[in-house]
């Protein structure tokens, strides 16, 4: 079978910074990848050059078999490849629901008639789902610049949902979050996969998080894939020790 | 000796109340460790204190005296210092450049000794410091972040989660960074969502829920808090076993009211 998502010696840099140096690996369909390494390690310029944001400088990226790597980022998202954010990116002088509203796929609002105001509810509905989901209910009718840096965080993450995602690409979604919180969104996610039958690709420094939710975990140091395989396998990897755990997170 | 002592402190934005009076109280030399759910008002705290967040009511006291709403640029001077979470550097000046600015309030006589000290406890400083900030990780961004604050000699620091977004090994560097900054006989006040290890490191916790304190005491009494490891560690995690309480919260957002 095909991988869902297939990234190919993928290359970009800044100046002269090579930040993403010839990384290859496959995201299974329906399956949790976990991408880890330290910081600086080029996996956020790697989401970007995925998701159409950056134009790898060499390399090719591909969905469902399909090159995208020379799409702008729209057409990627429309496509079924929707991500978040580091920094999250809400739109600040809106509502919180708006926010949530606005990333609806093949907008009902630019449909007249009852087919449109049907798929309109359908929305809103769904809207108040997912802010259920985050504990943002209650923050539906305030401004999106009112939340504080975590409840944003949520925010991008129902937002990328709304979208209907078949691959989603989540930008360290734990950082600012509290640990409680942590706990319920690690059973959220699985179910987005196991229910929704949505694939994902996770950036996360939260160890805890990363090996229990991924199938595969891909290590990246310095611009390359230096490990790749099942999160015990890659616990177990000195290289990964070395680069990125340190010694006091060896496994036991 | 009490070095901060925050009373009854209510602040917010525009017509946004964050803060519904909070307390704090830090010792010289002491590390304090502020944490809650997201929206409980922990970074407005900070801001407040420091002068970036109008007030309402309540009072601030830093070394002695009242030091209410302010400005920011004069509590520096007076050696209290701020870390925010994010935009916390000048992305387009370089390592250097960064930690100059920070110790453009140290006298000049002083400042090459000051610039000395830290690059001893930040060794990146040295490693590239014609690097524009803004093309380093987050992480090596935090250390140029915590030195630009640390070159001004401040007795207290306050800090917007240092460890986000940090690797397991980033992370272990800034918590021994936190220690050490410690030894030196200068204060924290830390705002963390790694809870558990905030606490691990402070004499003192706080708890906020709502804009409100919710509960206080010594670091690793919270720790070991059956109570609030359920409300706000994530579970009972590895301090004790898997609890029964009847207050179980609705869990996703126990600041809800």
């Amino acid at each position: 079978m095909t991988p869902l998502l297939e990234v190919r010696d993928v290359a970009h840099a800044f100046g002269g910074v090579r930040a993403v140096d010839g990384a290859s690996f496959d995201v299974g369909a329906g399956s949790i990848t976990g991408l880890i390494g330290p910081n600086g390690a080029g996996k956020s310029t790697l989401f970007n050059c995925i998701s159409g944001f950056l134009r790898p400088r060499s390399g090719s990226v591909a969905m469902d078999g399909r090159r995208i790597d020379r799409l702008p980022p729209h057409r990627i998202a429309r496509g079924g490849l929707v991500r978040t954010f580091q920094t999250p990116r809400a739109l600040l002088r809106m509502t919180v629901a708006e926010n949530v509203l606005l990333a609806t796929p093949r907008h009902p609002g630019e449909q007249l008639g009852r087919p449109g105001r049907e798929r309109e509810r359908e929305a809103q509905a769904r809207t108040a789902e997912l802010l259920e989901l985050v504990g943002l209910d209650a923050h539906a009718r305030a401004l999106a610049g009112t939340l504080s840096g975590g409840q944003r965080k949520l925010l991008d993450l129902i937002r990328a949902l709304m979208a209907e995602p078949r691959l989603l690409l989540l930008d360290e979604p734990m950082a600012g979050v509290s640990p409680t919180l942590r706990v319920e969104l690690l059973h959220h996610i699985r179910d987005l996969r196991d229910r929704d039958g949505i694939t994902l690709l996770i950036v996360e420094h939260d160890l805890d998080f990363v090996m229990g939710v991924s199938d595969r975990v891909v290590v990246m140091n310095n611009g390359r894939v230096i490990a790749h395989g099942t999160p015990d396998e890659v616990r177990g990897d000195e290289r990964v020790v070395d680069a990125y755990l340190g010694a006091r997170h060896e496994a036991a | 000796m009490t070095l901060l002592e925050v009373e009854g402190l209510e602040a917010g934005y525009d017509d946004a109340l964050v803060l519904r009076g909070v307390s704090l109280r830090a010792d010289a030399n002491e590390i304090v460790a502020v944490i809650g759910p997201n929206g409980a008002g922990k970074s407005t705290l900070l801001k407040a204190v420091y002068g970036l967040v109008t007030h309402r009511t309540g009072t601030v006291r830093f070394d002695g005296e009242d030091v209410t709403g302010v400005r920011p640029d004069r509590l520096t001077r007076r050696g209290l210092n701020y870390v925010p979470q994010t935009e916390n550097v000048f992305p387009s000046l370089t390592v250097a450049e960064n930690v100059h600015m920070g110790s453009l309030i140290v006298p000049k006589a002083a400042r090459k000794e000051a610039v000395a000290r830290v690059h001893e406890l930040f060794p990146i400083l040295g490693e590239r410091p014609r690097q524009r900030a803004g093309t380093l990780s987050g992480g090596q961004r935090k250390l140029v972040a915590l030195a630009r604050a640390l070159v001004t000699s401040p007795k207290l620091l306050l800090l917007d989660e240092p460890s986000a977004g940090l690797s397991p090994q980033a992370m272990d560097l800034v918590f021994d960074k936190l220690l050490e900054i410690n030894r030196l006989g200068i204060g924290i006040v830390m705002v963390e969502q790694n809870a558990r290890r905030a606490l691990a490191l402070a004499a003192r916790g706080y708890v906020l829920d709502g804009g409100r304190n919710a509960i206080d005491g010594r670091g690793a009494d919270l720790l070991h808090d059956p109570k609030v490891a359920q409300l706000y560690l994530g579970g009972a995690g590895t301090t004790a076993s898997s609890s029964t309480s009847t207050s179980t919260p609705s869990g996703m957002n126990p600041a809800t009211k």
